[in-house]
């Protein structure tokens, strides 16, 4: 046997074999990750989605909106950091050209330049309160009149919210992609394979801290909700809104802050996600659908299933993308989740950790 | 006595033939190709104006690039009508352009948005055709749309001057007669762009091409790997990406893993700009070394508004463009200075192309002396002509396709201003990206079509 392995022919496939399984378990690692960032979007989404469900029983189609309006705080502070100074530019002869220097640049020299840099993590400043605002809006202005209602007009009214945020949005900003860059210390790709021992696996560092970022914020509404009176009065609420009141407690007013927070959580998702994909007034929508199957695939009301289904799909979503599994099943990457959707209800209606009772009445 | 004269005296005669000479030849003096004006043909303009349609994406990848051609035919339209400096319509050769409009009548225009989308465009287009009863149809930011909406004014009898479209199919297997283009295509910038990667990356190299998953997609990969592969490279993947995905991490992360020593990024308009942006500046690739070698990244269809969009992502990336507002000649510095002047930017090549594209029309209308669209064919088949960016420049017969040089350029490394993203690397004359019209297919079909006069 020993004999056989030192042949040539026989070393020479092992090896061949070695770096094929060595090339696939990078491919494989990498996916991995490529599915924890996007997945964290989505676990982000549908978290918040499910808060709102949960609480005031209301279908939110509005929330996909929610996080645009938060990659949209992101612009909208970068541009505030970036009101430019408008200097004639000298290089350009052939007509008279002028470019845009900003103002924090030409008083802070550096600094200003620093500051304008980090502005996609500095937004967040701008973005909580804004957010919070936005929520209870949208809670005291427009949702509590359509909590007796059924689910079909909510999700009507919800959905018809969001085209009008979308189209203030373009009226603002117009139709086109806004591109937002990382701060250049967190641009780039870091080395994560050489962790585990596999050199060829690095991975775009703000992805990973937006994936770090999207666990800090799941950690915090989880502790928020099991660790403070306030988060045991919401999750008594969820559990049995009239008993709660029954003992003399205004659980109205604490679901209306529930809903700012579950703006707010969406809103960071968003402000978060746009110097990895440069956010558009549809942004929204194409993260809605998307987010409802993870809630309905986590299951009803589930908070816990709404963060592992968001994990879950993004990372077979990703798989999904692999020129291996396309060649099998080609444009398997643009119906995975949905697939996986139609399975999950098949298997268990009721989704992976779903609740009995809920959307059953 | 009566005193008998003659019926006709000799004068009478004379003056009568005279007369009746002067009067049958007015019409011709005044009016050429008269004849054709009986012709019965959709939306032949009886008022004062004459409209044109542009059909561009306003919104949707290649949004950047429609805002862009709107500019374009806003300025061509003033220079027609006489305003402004005048643009091209001074250096055109050989040229009817007179500056008043097309054949007197002024220049209207209404707009239309594709969405980067053949169905949205083809009913823009309809509505364009049939309520605003436009005479021409131009535009259009992706090969999809173009193909559409060429399809549909072969069926109308209205003329299409196609805007930027680069698929071979466009003036290949999905021509029409009446159809345009002066645009070059894929096959043209493999041709142009294969001997300079050659030179640059050597021929031993392995490439992965991300592909946008339409026409103009397929037939790009096709013609950029027939031409790497000639050259001795080695395709590792081919790898279809949905129009507009936005995020293609997905896509890029198995590439570094894959063996591929380039990337070639078949994509265009915003798409490209988040590919290469996240090619680069997210997963670092170009300062990575696969198979010994520097990897590399080619982006076949290059713009300047692309390169404004992808930013420092940009920098040393090696394509190919159908014109610059830097190339030296004096009917370039003309549009340059005259686009620069009215919108504070030079023309990207998508406006450049529009902006031809409306005033080859109108002067092909003058030279027909007639609106009547089998004429106006006639007049641009086969036309030669210069002075217009691009040196001497043919619009064949055989397939409507444009014939003139192409250009390989190349992301500036140092820009010394901010539209100074792209460095012209070599100009590849027109002998040597012309084919043979058969090998495309496709049939031109009838110019005489009722369309909507019927």
């Amino acid at each position: 046997m020993g004999a056989l392995a030192q042949t040539p022919f026989l070393s020479s496939s092992r090896k061949l074999l070695e770096g094929s399984l060595v090339g696939s378990m990078d491919a494989i690692i990498l996916q991995i990750l490529n599915g924890l960032d996007k997945g964290g979007a989505y676990a982000l989404i549908a978290l918040g989605l499910t808060l709102i469900f949960g609480t005031l029983g209301v279908v939110n189609f509005a929330h996909g909106a929610l996080f645009m309006l938060g990659a949209f705080c992101s612009v909208t502070f970068a541009r505030l950091l970036t009101i430019s100074e408008r200097v004639r530019d000298e290089s350009v002869t052939f007509f008279e050209a002028y470019k845009e220097i900003p103002y924090l640049e030409v008083w802070y020299g550096d600094t200003g330049r620093a500051i304008v840099d980090w502005a996609v993590p500095l937004s967040i400043l701008l973005a909580v309160p804004f957010m919070l605002l936005v929520g209870f809006a949208m809670e005291r202005g427009l949702i509590r009149f359509f909590y007796k209602r059924s689910h079909a007009e909510q999700i009507l009214v919800t959905f018809g919210l969001a085209i009008v945020l979308q189209e203030i949005v373009k009226y603002f900003f117009g139709a086109n992609p806004i591109p937002l860059t990382a701060p250049p210390a967190l641009a780039g790709s870091a080395d994560v394979g050489a962790l585990f021992g596999m050199p060829n696996v690095s991975y775009p560092m703000w992805r990973i801290v937006y994936f770090l970022f999207s666990l800090a914020v799941i950690a915090a509404v989880f502790a928020f909700l099991q660790l403070t009176t306030f988060g045991m009065v919401v999750r008594a609420g969820m559990a049995d809104r009239e008993t709660v009141g029954l003992l003399g407690i205004n659980i109205g007013r604490k679901f209306t802050i529930v809903f700012g927070i579950a703006a707010v959580v969406a809103g960071l998702a968003g402000v978060m996600y746009t110097p990895i994909l440069a956010p558009n007034y549809h942004l929204g929508m194409d993260f809605l659908v998307l987010s409802f199957v993870v809630v309905v695939v986590g299951g009803m009301g589930s908070l816990v299933g709404a963060v592992v289904a968001g994990f879950l799909l993004g990372i077979l979503q990703s798989f999904a993308s692999m020129t291996e599994v396309k060649d099998i099943l080609p444009g398997i990457d643009q119906i995975i989740i949905y697939l996986v959707a139609v399975v999950v209800l098949l298997v268990r209606p009721r989704g992976l950790m779903g609740r009995k009772g809920v959307m059953e009445s | 006595m009566p005193i008998e004269t003659p019926a006709w005296s000799r004068r009478r005669l004379l003056q009568t033939s005279a007369a009746l000479g002067a009067g049958l030849a007015i019409p011709h003096v005044f009016v050429r190709n008269a004849w054709s004006q009986d012709k019965v043909f959709c939306n032949n303009p009886t008022g004062g104006t004459v409209t044109l349609g542009f059909n561009v994406p306003q919104s949707g990848p290649y949004a950047d690039e429609g805002a862009d051609e709107l500019r374009a035919f806003q300025l061509a339209v003033q220079h027609l009508n006489g305003e402004g400096d005048g643009g091209l319509v001074n250096t055109l050769k050989p040229s009817n352009l007179k500056g008043n409009g097309i054949l007197g009548k002024k220049v209207a225009y209404v707009t239309g948005d594709t969405q980067t989308k053949s169905d949205a465009a083809r009913a823009s287009a309809k509505r364009m055709i049939e309520s605003d009863k436009v005479l021409m149809i131009s535009g259009g930011s992706s090969s999809g749309v173009a193909v559409a909406v060429q399809s549909l004014c072969q069926d109308m009898g209205v003329m299409f001057m196609a805007g930027l479209t680069h698929s071979n199919d466009t003036t290949g297997k999905d021509k029409r007669r009446y159809g345009f283009r002066h645009f070059f295509n894929a096959y043209m910038s493999g041709q142009a762009l294969g001997p300079v990667l050659a030179e640059e990356y050597g021929t031993d190299r392995t490439a992965y091409h991300l592909t946008a998953d339409y026409t103009w997609g397929w037939t790009q990969e096709e013609s950029i790997k027939n031409a790497t592969e000639a050259l001795g490279w080695k395709t590792a993947q081919t790898v279809r990406t949905p129009l507009g995905a936005g995020d293609f991490s997905q896509y890029l992360t198995p590439v570094l893993n894959s063996g591929a020593d380039v990337l070639i990024l078949n994509h265009y308009g915003g798409d490209m700009v988040n590919s290469l942006r996240q090619a680069v500046t997210q997963f670092d690739m170009k300062s990575k070394q696969v198979n010994g070698k520097q990897f590399e990244i080619v982006v076949p269809l290059f713009s300047e508004l692309m390169a404004q969009g992808a930013g420092d992502a940009v920098k040393g990336i090696l394509g190919t463009a159908n014109w610059d507002w830097k190339l030296d000649n004096e009917a370039t510095k003309v549009l340059a200075k005259s686009f620069g002047e009215e919108y504070g930017s030079p023309p990207s090549q998508a406006a450049h192309t529009c902006y031809v594209q409306t005033l080859l029309y109108a002067n092909a209308v003058e030279t027909a002396g007639t609106f009547y669209p089998p004429e106006v064919i006639k007049a641009l088949e086969g036309f030669e002509f210069d002075g217009m960016g691009n040196g001497p420049t043919l619009y064949r017969a055989d397939d409507h396709q444009c014939f003139k040089d192409v250009l390989v350029v190349r992301g500036k490394e140092n820009p010394t201003n901010q539209f100074d993203l792209m460095e012209i690397a070599k100009v590849v004359p027109r002998d040597q990206v012309t084919y043979d019209a058969s090998i495309f297919g496709g049939e031109l079909g009838p110019s005489d079509v009722k369309g909507c006069a019927a």
